[in-house]
């Protein structure tokens, strides 16, 4: 269901509003809250798979060669994956505007 | 007067049962899945019988011996959620106690069933039964009806499942009958048998039932813009469970011989006086209606069955050609304008072009008896206040000052 | 030697799973522990389950109308009666694997609630559940405060903490009772799992989170998550300050199985609990007076905890 929370009538909502898509927040952009954004760098990164563990949003990806990858559409600049990473290769970097 | 035949053509065995154990049978014969209870005086019975029913292996059901009242309706809640056929009873201060839940679980469409067996409210505290409990509850959201006997009870009971779990309505359901004057005595009753049940009342298919193969997310919140058309939403079915509810009785009726309607009359043809009663002393009023009659004063009786939804229509036609509709409230609404029960019916009543007068009376607070002189009285000073201008918004009757 | 997989990211020797049950796109505040704590747990419950969540920030900022961040079946009706609702399910479902033949597939209930939600309000609920023998799993996220509200105290709030109803001001030192021990409460019901796990050592978190489960009957895990918003500490340290909390003794990570207690990380040397205290903004009005206060209070309980552990352990009852 994307219509916005206005748009939704007596006809949208299932009885009792129960939701039955699993997961359908998922469409939240809440990387839009973040002022700073992580960059990994990769030479140090040993693939601990500590950033992926302690993400509280739990959009850290791993890619196909093992790296992981914070993703920004759900990102909010936390920095807890900066502090945590055991190589210190994670840096916080200012969000230029958009 | 009603009549008693047993379901499949058989003629039907009538025992003498105590009310409350009748309604632990009739729920028996629902064969519900799970009974979350909590005993309150005068409804302990019930939830006593049902505790040795499935003792005995008699009723295949989980019995959770909750904490209180508001898990009583919690756990029903979470057993209803989960798919399963739920039960609990309750009665005053139990019933207020679980407020916020029946809300929850209206708003949830859980079809639910519960017997309140009417008690008046603390303070001070008093364990004999009036409407004060049931009448605290009225915007809650369920379906509510009132028995005025064990047969009622019983029939009643098995039709609430009925009503409630069908997909169409969903919405839970209260059978109401009165603390100590129904649930403590003894009556002749007629149990429906196991097959005519078995016909009348389908499996429950819950559609949301909590699944991991079927994740659902159940009670999210609303926000501001969706609030409104979730409870329009509950409000339609609320209104659209009438058809159900007479679809079912006119079922039940032609299985088991006992039919049942929202507004009940008792030589009511002709009158230009009606007296309204809910619950157990409507059988009183009824011999006070013979014996007014015989007397050669013209006066009919109407008991009110289901209370929500309310009966709009029924009522209306009740009253058609009525001038004087005399109302027994057996509860009292603190500052306002009328027990519960007479300022519904003057509200529903005000934008007719002919309408009755509304006499509101109190009485039976607390488990006291209104005789049938009582009545008589009452419907006598109704008349003459019918013929003055000055009708006071209620006035409760008996009281020794 | 484990293998990964596409499904699971290898740490060590074990394998975590990929899938987020508590889909990202919820409304948490950035850096908070509990959202972190809920995501471990569920990774360690897995999809085989029913979640009952009380009211509280958890409920609130993965369950906008009209969508969910859930991808298991989930319930939320009220704010104090989440073993109540768990009791009810496990109930039905019991019944109605035997009665209507429903698949028993092995499926959790698991319940779910904030420090408000089980040490205050919903208390009465929990006991009932717990003294019923429910199977179920109640994991209490604690963050010490009605956060969801508006950071207010509740009976885990810490002595000398600064909620909103527990301000610090002239004549308060803020929270003026201890915590209550939910852990010692919920172990006195003599059920089979009793827990403390802290995010910040998630590894102890997801196993204590299994061996729940695992028990035969109700569970109790009780987590406590730090939370930046309403502990006035910087959202990045959200990990570092959960460590502080196990490793100065203030939240020690133990288990009670059948009524013996292990110490699952043990701190040989407790760091100075002013080390967890300076980094929180909710702390920064107590005096030296009140530091040792606290100090003293949390030396005689870790010491008390050690002793349980050896006593438990020759199988005296305590």
């Amino acid at each position: 269901m994307a219509k916005k929370e206005q748009e939704i009538t007596v006809k949208d909502i299932e009885k009792g509003a129960v939701v039955t898509e699993p997961g359908s927040a998922e469409r939240y952009r809440s990387g839009d809250w973040r002022s700073q954004r992580p960059i990994i760098d990769r030479s140090e990164c040993i693939k601990c798979g500590f950033c992926f563990l302690y993400c509280p949003e739990g959009c850290v990806k791993q890619t196909k060669e093992g790296y992981f990858e914070p993703d920004m559409y759900y990102c909010k600049g936390c920095s807890i994956c900066a502090v945590e990473c055991p190589k210190k290769c994670i840096k916080m970097q200012e969000e230029k505007g958009k | 007067m009603h009549q008693n035949a047993g379901g499949e053509g058989k003629i039907a065995k009538r025992v003498g049962l105590e009310v409350s154990i009748a309604v632990a049978e009739a729920v028996k014969l629902a064969d519900v899945d799970v009974v979350a209870a909590y005993p309150i005086t005068p409804q302990t019975h019930i939830v006593e019988h049902l505790a040795e029913l499935v003792a005995n292996g008699e009723l295949d059901a989980a019995y959770v011996p909750v904490e209180s009242e508001h898990s009583a309706m919690s756990a029903s809640l979470g057993a209803a959620a989960a798919g399963a056929r739920a039960f609990t009873a309750t009665a005053g201060q139990g019933l207020e106690l679980m407020h916020e839940v029946l809300y929850a679980v209206s708003g949830m469409r859980l079809p639910i069933v519960m017997a309140v067996v009417n008690r008046a409210l603390s303070a001070p505290i008093s364990i004999w039964g009036d409407h004060s409990d049931v009448m605290s509850v009225r915007d809650a959201g369920w379906i509510q009806i009132f028995v005025e006997n064990g047969q009622e009870a019983v029939d009643n009971v098995i039709c609430a499942f009925r009503i409630a779990e069908d997909k169409d309505v969903l919405i839970p359901t209260m059978v109401n009958l009165d603390g100590f004057h129904l649930s403590h005595v003894i009556e002749p009753v007629t149990m429906p048998d196991e097959a005519g049940v078995g016909k009348f009342l389908p499996p429950l298919s819950y559609p949301f039932a909590l699944r991991p193969d079927k994740p659902v997310t159940m009670g999210g919140f609303a926000p501001p813009g969706i609030y409104t058309e979730v409870k329009k939403g509950q409000e339609d079915a609320l209104e659209n469970s009438k058809k159900i509810v007479l679809k079912a009785w006119q079922e039940y009726g032609d299985i088991f011989g006992r039919y049942y309607h929202p507004v009940e009359h008792y030589r009511t043809e002709g009158m230009k006086t009606l007296l309204l009663t809910m619950g157990s002393y409507s059988e009183t009023a009824s011999l006070t209606i013979d014996r007014m009659r015989d007397k050669g004063m013209d006066v009919g009786l109407i008991r009110l069955r289901l209370w929500r939804p309310f009966p709009f229509d029924e009522i209306m036609q009740a009253v058609k050609g009525v001038d004087t509709l005399i109302v027994l409230d057996r509860a009292i609404s603190f500052g306002g304008q009328g027990g519960p029960v007479g300022s519904e019916l003057r509200s529903a009543l005000y934008n007719l072009p002919k309408r009755p007068k509304v006499i509101d009376f109190i009485a039976g607070l607390g488990g006291r008896d209104v005789s049938p002189d009582d009545f008589e009285n009452i419907v006598k000073r109704g008349m003459e206040m019918s013929r003055t201008d000055s009708i006071p918004a209620f006035q409760m009757y008996g009281v020794k000052e | 030697m484990v293998e990964a997989t596409s499904d699971t990211v290898k740490m060590g020797r074990r394998l975590i799973p990929k899938q987020e049950l508590f889909a990202p796109g919820h409304r948490a505040c950035a850096g908070c522990a509990e959202a972190l704590a809920v995501r471990l747990a569920c990774k360690a419950i897995g999809p085989n389950t029913i979640i009952v969540n009380a009211t509280g920030c958890m409920e609130v900022v993965s369950s906008q109308l009209p969508t969910t961040s859930w991808r298991v079946p989930w319930i939320h009706t009220l704010f104090e009666n989440t073993g109540a609702v768990a009791s009810g399910i496990e109930a039905a479902r019991k019944t109605l694997v035997k009665k209507r033949g429903i698949p028993d597939g092995g499926t959790h209930v698991v319940a779910m609630a904030g420090d408000g939600g089980t040490t205050d309000i919903g208390l009465q609920a929990l006991s009932g559940m717990l003294e019923r023998g429910h199977d179920v799993l109640y994991i209490c996220f604690d963050n010490e405060a009605y956060m969801n509200t508006g950071i207010q105290r509740s009976s885990s709030t810490p002595y000398g903490a600064a909620t909103t109803t527990s301000p610090a001001g002239k004549v308060s030192i803020g929270q003026v009772t201890w915590k209550k021990d939910l852990p010692e409460i919920a172990a006195a019901h003599e059920i089979p799992y009793v827990a403390t796990a802290c995010p910040s050592y998630p590894f102890d978190l997801m196993d204590k989170v299994t061996r729940g489960l695992a028990a035969r009957g109700p569970a109790y895990v009780h987590i406590l998550s730090v939370c930046p918003t309403g502990w006035r500490c910087n959202p990045e340290l959200a990990i570092k300050v959960g460590k502080l909390a196990v490793d100065t003794g203030v939240f020690p990570l133990y288990e009670i199985v059948s009524g013996v207690y292990n110490l699952t990380v043990n701190v040989p040397e407790l760091k100075p609990v002013s080390d967890y205290l300076s980094l929180q903004g909710r702390f920064r009005h107590l005096s030296p007076e009140n530091i040792k206060q606290i100090q003293e209070r949390v030396n005689k309980k870790y010491a008390a905890l050690r002793e349980r552990v050896k006593l438990t352990h020759e199988g005296i009852v305590v």
